[in-house]
């Protein structure tokens, strides 16, 4: 079993510190990896001044914040509707599976191409209808793990006593699967903030829907500056931190 | 008809919203791809199948070729690496179980770009990895480990390694002990007890795991953009160059059609083999 300990402590090792190396890098004075300048809040400083930034941040929000609301009521009726249904439906299960596996390449250039077909001008408007795509697939599979260990005699027991469909689904389905959507639509939301590939393409032309996965990709791959690291701590704390409030709601099942 | 939207009207409008902005936009490509680039770069509407056999021009094999070689390296140092992970986590006692497997996927569902940026950061040529061998005098220069096939192969095991371990974790808490104890009690010890049993039962978790890391490295653009440092290496970036840079829309797509078809074909053959064992 010792070995086993070892083992996992080097698994962790391994996923945690290239995280932990940029979160030390962000409060490193000198700005470069290799030597340490001292500790400071200098590059924090400097990302709250940048007015590029800052915007990116707000459409992130915008996006994230719609796709999500929407997601999460069609991702719930989706996956209540395929829940009660008596038989399962391979085409259906099937058609729901396909957001989650499309590479994001294909699915970010199959909805370029279909905006510019139908001549949609493109914007913040289109990342949004883009990510609740993929964001219905997610709440819908979360929500469908609360039917696990779902009775469904409640809901016939609540049409024997007279209620109609409105009323159970309220008063019974809603109750017990609520945990379910609000882990759902907290995952859809880190999810939408993160996303870069289909934003990337389905943005159009123009800073003005620039996303901050875009911006960040931009930073990356043209010229790094030490402000990089202070976002980047940013947004995995953020993470981090959605995902404990998530994981509290929806106990006992691990976010898949 | 009534009664059928009764029954489904519940699903009526996720059906109907990823049919709309996925299903049909993906049979628009595929029907993109039998089309020609206008002198322009427009689309030209002469229906072909010029691309596909473009697709088969070495040049083009060879990068499909090399993206599998590198989607089938990660997704089999993944299950290796994953393997025994999932394995001491089971191991561990029942209430520290949740919290281990959340803290495995805790990073998988942080930002991606982000996290392959700390692999640039690590694996650099002023990089820590090299700061930390040349001082303890393992090297006197620095590798070129950056922008290689083995950093896009670190950063994909990397980046699939959590729920790697995830879906071999699950198989094997499904596993019926009472196996283990009747192999036990038949005279197997350990060793044979976990290559007799153990491994062969939770072979569907490994392909399930090793299945997810193919299909999301093969179609992968971002790794082997940054760590790759942006040479055609996987089939990904030539699809991102033929819709931004070289402007030929039906290249891209027929070059999407196939990436998808190798995904579809291998899920295929998963979805037959498990339900062959079952």
């Amino acid at each position: 079993m010792k070995f086993g300990k070892l083992y996992l402590f080097l698994i962790f090792g391994f996923l945690y510190i290239p995280i932990i190396v940029l979160i030390t890098l962000s409060f490193n004075k000198s700005g470069v990896p290799t030597s340490w300048g001292g500790f400071s809040l200098e590059w924090y400083l400097k990302l709250f001044e940048n007015k590029k930034i800052l915007n990116a941040l707000i459409n992130t929000l915008i996006v994230a914040t719609i796709s999500t609301l929407l997601a999460s009521i069609i991702g719930t009726l989706l996956a209540v509707g395929i829940e009660l249904k008596k038989n399962k439906n391979h085409f259906i299960e099937g058609t729901v599976f396909v957001p989650m596996i499309i590479p994001d390449i294909v699915m970010a250039i199959s909805l370029l191409s279909f905006f510019t077909l139908l001549q949609f001008t493109l914007g913040l408007y289109s990342i949004i209808i883009s990510h609740v795509v993929f964001n219905i697939a997610f709440v819908c599979a979360i929500v469908r793990t609360r039917f696990n260990h779902f009775d469904h005699n409640i809901i016939e027991a609540s049409y024997d006593l007279g209620a109609k469909n409105i009323t159970t689904f309220i008063k019974i389905t809603l109750p017990v699967i609520f945990p379910g959507v609000l882990a759902g639509s907290l995952l859809a939301f880190t999810l939408s903030i993160d996303e870069f590939i289909i934003a990337f393409f389905t943005a159009g032309p123009g800073s003005d829907s620039t996303t901050l996965p875009m911006l960040i990709y931009s930073m990356i791959r043209f010229g790094v500056t030490p402000e990089i690291n202070a976002l980047s701590t940013f947004i995995i704390l953020f993470s981090f931190l959605i995902l404990f409030i998530s994981q509290r709601f929806n106990k006992g099942n691990v976010i898949l | 008809m009534v009664n059928f939207i009764k029954n489904n009207l519940l699903l009526i409008p996720g059906l109907i919203w990823i049919t709309l902005f996925l299903i049909l936009p993906c049979l628009l490509i595929i029907s993109l791809s039998f089309f020609e680039r206008g002198v322009y770069g427009g689309i030209e509407y002469n229906f072909n199948f010029q691309n596909y056999f473009r697709v088969l021009e070495f040049t083009y094999l060879k990068i499909i070729a090399n993206s599998a070689k590198i989607a089938f390296l990660s997704g089999l140092f993944a299950v290796l690496i994953g393997y025994p992970a999932a394995y001491f986590i089971h191991k561990a006692p029942a209430k520290y179980q949740i919290a281990l497997l959340f803290l495995v996927m805790l990073p998988f569902w942080s930002n991606y770009l982000i996290r392959t940026y700390a692999w640039m950061v690590l694996l650099n040529n002023q990089g820590l990895f090299n700061t930390l061998l040349i001082k303890l005098n393992i090297i006197t220069e620095p590798l070129n480990i950056l922008y290689t096939e083995f950093a896009v192969i670190t950063g994909l095991v990397y980046n699939y390694l959590p729920f790697v371990i995830l879906s071999i974790f699950s198989s094997i808490s499904k596993l019926d002990r009472n196996l283990i104890e009747a192999s036990k009690d038949l005279g197997g010890n350990s060793i044979k007890t976990f290559l007799l049993v153990t491994l062969p039962l939770t072979l569907p978790g490994v392909a399930a795991g090793f299945i997810f890391v193919f299909v999301l490295s093969i179609g992968n653009f971002i790794t082997p953009d940054l760590l790759g440092g942006g040479k055609f290496l996987m089939i990904g970036n030539l699809i991102y160059d033929q819709f931004l840079s070289a402007r030929d829309w039906p290249f891209g797509a027929s070059l999407s059609f196939v990436l998808i078809s190798i995904m579809l074909l291998l899920l295929f053959l998963q979805a037959y083999a498990v339900r062959k064992i079952s």
